[in-house]
């Protein structure tokens, strides 16, 4: 049986399924870190004494890292107008480039982490650590599930170029959502953790 | 077709030039020595909009369908409950004075209430 309303638009929400889904599937993401944001929220208001940031952590290295998600999501927005151009080249050498950053930032955050435990600093250690730990590890996961995905698209997803254009770049619109939102979340979760 | 993808990947990289001149605009209101309320309201309001040029242009949130805002709409409430929750709880405590209950911890003033 044929999956309807993958590439066409329902008559009803005039949108496909592929849309629909991953906006669903986003809201949902809204939730969970919205509930981690509201954790964090109430561990600080209840603090007797609340770190600064930037004491803690490196300010220069979470601002780099912040440039790098950035660039991956302009490379990201590149590859999906890359193949709306017709450009299979194009997108090949932009999602390559999103995924080089992805994995860019993962060093750099596994850096980090390795800073802190190397100097004692664990989740057990402060309840500030504790929630950093948390939302950066959760955040990281995300990053590395975008990576599987993205490589997938760049290696042996990229067939259905061949087979069924529109469905391929919805697919890719699709992954670009996610990208960006993961983009999104570290926009918030640098201030919030690194500055404040 | 292929001449407005051309002049949405121009958008892009304005975008992407917003974004960057604004993340360093963070990190140097970060050095000014605000008072902390000051300082939060002004890196969640950079943020804020920061996340809203990547949603709307990067994620197409401008020229989205309703039935993608009606599903934002009610995501964006419930986030805001969720946000909310442990700050309502609070209201009655905001101001005072907590101390941990140990010897070396300073003794909190009396309040007159």
């Amino acid at each position: 049986m044929e999956i309807p309303y993958i590439v066409d638009e329902r008559p009803d929400t005039g949108l496909n399924n592929v849309k629909l889904g991953i906006w669903l599937f986003l809201a949902s993401e809204v939730m969970l870190f919205g509930g981690l944001f509201s954790a964090y929220i109430l561990l600080r208001i209840n603090a007797v004494d609340w770190p600064l940031g930037a004491d803690i952590l490196s300010v220069p290295i979470g601002a780099f890292n912040t440039v790098v998600l950035i660039s991956s999501s302009v490379t990201m927005v590149l590859c999906y107008a890359a193949l709306k151009l017709d450009d299979l080249a194009g997108y090949k050498k932009y999602l390559g480039i999103t995924i080089g950053l992805s994995l860019l930032f993962l060093a750099v955050k596994a850096f980090e982490y390795y800073e802190h435990i190397h100097l004692g600093e664990v989740p057990a250690t402060s309840t500030f650590l504790a929630i950093y730990f948390t939302l950066t590890g959760l955040h990281g996961l995300h990053i590395l599930g975008g990576v599987v995905v993205n490589g997938y698209f760049l290696g042996p997803g990229s067939a259905m170029w061949t087979t069924n254009k529109e469905q391929f770049i919805n697919r890719i619109e699709a992954a670009g959502l996610y990208w960006h939102f993961v983009d999104l979340v570290w926009i918030f979760l640098f201030p919030v953790l690194y500055l404040l | 077709m292929s001449e407005d993808v051309r002049d949405h990947i121009k958008l892009y990289y304005k975008v992407a030039a917003a974004l960057l001149v604004l993340t360093v605009v963070t990190v140097g209101v970060s050095y000014i020595n605000f008072a902390v309320p000051l300082a939060i309201v002004a890196a969640l309001v950079i943020a804020a909009t920061k996340g809203s040029l990547v949603a709307s242009y990067f994620m197409h949130l401008i020229e989205e369908r309703k039935g993608i805002y009606a599903a934002l709409l009610l995501t964006a409430f419930f986030f805001l409950v969720l946000i909310f929750i442990p700050i309502l709880g609070h209201t009655n405590t905001f101001g005072e004075y907590k101390t941990l209950p140990n010897a070396n911890a300073p003794v909190a003033a009396e309040v007159e209430h």
